[in-house]
């Protein structure tokens, strides 16, 4: 979704950093950004999610209202005049990205690191060594071969909530618990996901943005450090186990499949698939 | 697409009793739900068939054996249609709900730690309870400010909540002042008899409003100039005429009684000593925006106010002044009450249309407002019961009677929750423009060592004030132009005796513990925000550095955050900052 208005939709005009940008109407302020060219942060969003405007990285200032507005959810409106780099907007989002760093390892948050240097967030300065700040310090939960988690990477973007719930799966065997700082990604009474309704579509690590819901693989070869990205392949090919026609793209290091994608913008996907063709390649390699 | 997974859990007897109980209560045949029809209710956008029973499924279990277990969470998801990873999720939201099991018998006693209590001094309190063996919870403010230190008994294996101070004898601080108009009733008519109510002019306004009609309604609504007294203060005729303008969906009139905000007690005391003109101005409400559905949504911790409400309604259906043709307006209107179960946050408007619908009390973000998409996403008119109860008297006596209170633009009367350190604590009502001097002195002057240090004012979301407002006239107008609020109602004094500094960082642990933690500039700023506190307190002094820094955060706050929690959280913090309350430079 580009935003573009086609022949047939009704256009709306907005001004962003001075410069007009016509989209389609219903197109998010975010998606008018995209169009003009100017980059903007998300974290909480994606393509193939309903938005839950929830991180706030990606806020702008709106002229006439108050407070800041989540560009990623905000519909442009004719004649709104969209502010995306002013020292409000800049200290919101640097704050943002020092908040969520001073609580969770973002170490695997690779989207951000850009942002974070761009903004000059500084995670660190809230702690000092008589008075350490509370971070979110959990055991990895490894409970199958399929997918690990791991909340002290999570910065609850609600990803893979929606993408388990009403966006893709519908399976619901995730929700978030507990309230406030305390709140976390879980099953019912955190039993492990074999024990949960979890199906193994995987979906929800395709959407996480953090290294939280990570391939069994890639977190395997992480611990012995052989995670090496720069020396992966990525073969687009279409999923064999039935007649949907997924697609689907096989990452391989070292002439072995360590995880698997579908393109969010693929027709049949959205890049979303099933235990099948998310996790059927380990037979490919006869384990 | 799946059913919904049970695991290997199973209620026990007690507990899917009482979960049919609270189900039939409320009219609902508490059986298993067929595998089509979970599958259709299970999802958060698809229309809600039952998923709104789940607080009170949630409440029935708690209460039944005290927690709220994996047996309990899969009989409610089997009959509601709801996972249970989500109604696990919902049930871990709120303070009143446990999710492992109790690690005492009997029932829980909720001893309140905010700031009335606070000065008050809770510890004998706790010290007390403990002693005669019962378990004590410390929380948040209960809506008892005015008794503090204050109590509230949560029953358990059936028995019901109440409240001990309940039991004593009740008087306004005003009492028989003849200049009360929203009290007068009060302590007067008696609350749960509806013939002592008509008997004091009940039911004359909703019966004046059924003969003008809902446009005159509307109209003198609007030319009152009412505006909301839950904290907002948005004008209330432009939110009834936003509703009255939807057409061709259900709508909804809701009635804000969470009433959370640490030092308001106000709500409480009008529920329970004049319900029925709480149910009255609702249901003028419904006849003027065209809504049939009035919803109660009343904080968990006032059983009393609870109990009343729900006999007034009882009674007054009985008497045909709800139901269809309500009291012979040619309109459809009733109401129902669903208990919140603990959680500051629900008094948000549309994290109370959440929490109300079954899902996590996590506010919205607006736009769309209610008037358009509140409850079930239909139009909604919400209103705190003060101003409710304001309607009564515009509609008996006109807008222009109305407005020879107050001020031009704050008309009316307010009522005010005085608190702390003063003579009299208790709920008082006065006209807006009342200056905050002359209100302490009606409630019998600073108290303690007499001399005046500090009131906050509006609550916990508000501002501190110094001894030099005492002239402030209260209004709208010039509590903002002074940079504070009236918010809820909120008067809190505290003498020159109090340590504020132990106040100030309790309002930010109040903010971190009720931070519903969607959106990260307030799941994260309220703690890093106490923590830095916390670091003042240890130390005795705040570096420049660790000053600059609360400024820092309240600005990502106030600028990014999604609702007003956020908004509000380090207010009451640079306000006692600002006045040199609590130590800001090194000593
Ligand atoms: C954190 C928070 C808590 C709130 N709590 C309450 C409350 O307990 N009661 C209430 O009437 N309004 C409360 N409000 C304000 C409501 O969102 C809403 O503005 C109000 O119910 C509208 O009614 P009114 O126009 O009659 O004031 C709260 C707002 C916030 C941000
Ligand atoms: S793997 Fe699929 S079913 Fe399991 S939790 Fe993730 S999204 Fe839900
Ligand atoms: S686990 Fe990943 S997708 Fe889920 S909320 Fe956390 S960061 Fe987002
Ligand atoms: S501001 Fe705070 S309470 Fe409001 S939505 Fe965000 S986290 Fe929740
Ligand atoms: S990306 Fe917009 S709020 Fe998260
Ligand atoms: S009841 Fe304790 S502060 Fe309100």
């Amino acid at each position: 979704m580009t935003g573009a208005a086609t022949m047939t939709e009704t256009a709306v005009t907005i001004t962003v950093d001075g410069q007009p940008v016509e989209v389609a109407e219903g197109s998010t302020i975010h998606a008018a950004c995209v169009q003009a060219g100017i980059d903007t942060p998300t974290l909480c969003w994606a393509e193939n999610l309903t938005p839950v405007n929830v991180c706030r990285v990606c806020v702008v200032e709106l002229e006439g209202s108050r407070a800041l507005v989540p560009s990623c959810s905000r519909p442009a409106e004719e004649g709104m005049v969209v502010q995306t780099d002013t020292p409000r907007v800049r200290h919101s989002r640097r704050m943002v990205l020092e908040f969520l760093g001073s609580g969770v390892d973002l170490s695997q948050a690779e989207d951000l690191h850009d942002w974070m240097e761009a903004y000059g967030a500084d995670p660190d300065r809230y702690s000092d060594e008589e008075h350490p700040v509370e971070r979110v310090d959990e055991p990895v939960k490894v409970q199958d071969e399929l997918y690990i988690r791991d909340y002290s990477k999570c910065v609850l973007c609600y990803k893979c909530v929606e993408a388990c719930g009403d966006d893709a799966q519908h399976t619901f065997a995730i929700a978030v618990a507990g309230r406030g700082f305390d709140a976390r990604i879980s099953t019912e009474f955190d039993v492990t996901l074999p024990d949960s309704a979890c199906v193994y579509c995987g979906n929800c690590v395709g959407v996480c943005p953090t290294g939280a819901l990570q391939f069994k693989t890639e977190y395997d070869l992480r611990e012995v450090g052989e995670w090496r990205p720069e020396d992966q392949t990525v073969t687009r090919t279409v999923c064999s186990y039935c007649g949907v026609g997924c697609n689907l793209d096989l990452h391989v290091q070292d002439e072995r499949i360590v995880k698997v994608t579908s393109p969010s913008d693929h027709s049949v996907t959205s890049g979303h698939l099933c235990i099948k063709g998310r996790f059927g390649w380990q037979y490919v390699h006869g384990e | 697409m799946t059913d919904i997974y049970l695991g290997a859990d199973r209620a026990t007897d007690a507990e899917a009793a009482a979960v049919d109980a609270a189900m039939r209560d409320r009219g609902v045949d508490a059986v298993v739900q067929p595998e089509t029809e979970r599958l259709y209710t299970s999802g958060r956008s698809r229309r809600l068939e039952r998923r709104h029973y789940l607080l009170p499924a949630l409440h029935a279990l708690q209460n039944a054996v005290g927690w709220i277990s994996p047996g309990g969470i899969n009989y409610v998801a089997e009959v509601l249609g709801v996972p249970p990873a989500e109604a696990f999720g919902v049930a871990t939201f709120y303070d009143l709900f446990r999710t492992e099991p109790p690690d005492h018998d009997g029932d829980t006693f909720h001893v309140c730690v905010d700031a009335a209590c606070q000065i008050a001094g809770y510890d004998d309190l706790v010290a007390s309870v403990r002693a005669s063996g019962g378990h004590v919870h410390l929380g948040p403010c209960l809506g008892q400010c005015e008794r503090a230190p204050a109590l509230f008994v949560q029953g358990t294996g059936g028995r019901p909540d109440y409240v001990p101070a309940d039991a004593e004898p009740f008087e306004l601080p005003q009492a028989g002042d003849p200049s009360l108009r929203l009290l007068r009733r009060i302590g007067v008519a008696d609350p749960e008899s509806l013939e002592s109510y008509r008997a004091h002019g009940g039911y004359e306004a909703l019966q004046r409003a059924g003969e003008m009609g809902a446009d005159a309604v509307l109209e003198a609504v609007a030319a009152s100039g009412l505006s909301g007294r839950g904290g907002a203060a948005f004008p209330t005729g432009v939110k009834w005429r936003a509703v009255a303008a939807e057409t061709g969906r259900p709508k909804h009139v809701v009635a804000n009684c969470d009433e959370s905000e640490p030092g308001t007690f106000k709500d409480r005391i009008v529920m329970e000593h004049d319900p029925f003109a709480v149910i009255e101005s609702m249901t003028i409400a419904g006849l003027a925006t065209g809504a049939q559905n009035g919803w109660i949504y009343i904080r968990g911790e006032y059983p009393l106010a609870t109990a009343r409400l729900q006999g007034t309604i009882d009674a007054a259906r009985d008497a045909g002044l709800l139901g269809p043709d309500a009291a012979g307006t040619g309109h459809d209107f009733d109401i129902a009450i669903w208990r919140g179960a603990g959680a500051y946050i629900c008094g948000e408007e549309t994290a109370l249309f959440n929490s109300l619908e079954g899902f996590r009390g996590e506010p919205r973000n607006k736009p769309p407002f209610p008037t358009t998409h509140g409850l079930f996403g239909e139009p909604t008119a919400i209103n705190n019961p003060e101003t409710l109860l304001n309607v009564l008297d515009i509609i008996l006596d006109g807008p222009d009677d109305y407005r020879t209170r107050g001020t031009e633009r704050s008309p009316g009367t307010k009522l005010l929750c005085l608190s702390g350190k003063v003579g009299r604590p208790g709920l008082y009502e006065v006209p807006f423009g009342t200056t905050l001097g002359d209100l302490l002195e009606l409630a019998g002057g600073v108290a303690g060592t007499g001399e005046f240090q500090a009131v906050l004012m509006g609550g916990a979301a508000g501002s501190f004030v110094g001894p030099d407002s005492l002239d402030l006239p209260l209004t709208l107008e010039d509590t903002r132009a002074a940079g504070t609020t009236l918010g809820s109602g909120v008067v809190m004094a505290f003498d020159s005796s109090v340590d504020m500094t132990d106040v100030v960082v309790r309002i930010a642990e109040f903010f971190r513990d009720e931070s519903c933690g969607q959106c990260v500039p307030c799941r994260v700023g309220a703690v890093r925000q106490h923590e830095t506190l916390v670091q003042m307190q240890k130390r005795g002094s705040l570096s420049p550095s660790r000053r600059a820094l609360i400024d820092e955060m309240a600005e990502v706050m106030v600028d990014a955050s999604i609702c007003g929690l956020g908004h509000t959280a380090a207010s009451a913090v640079r306000s006692a900052l600002s006045l040199g309350l609590i130590a800001s430079a090194p000593s």
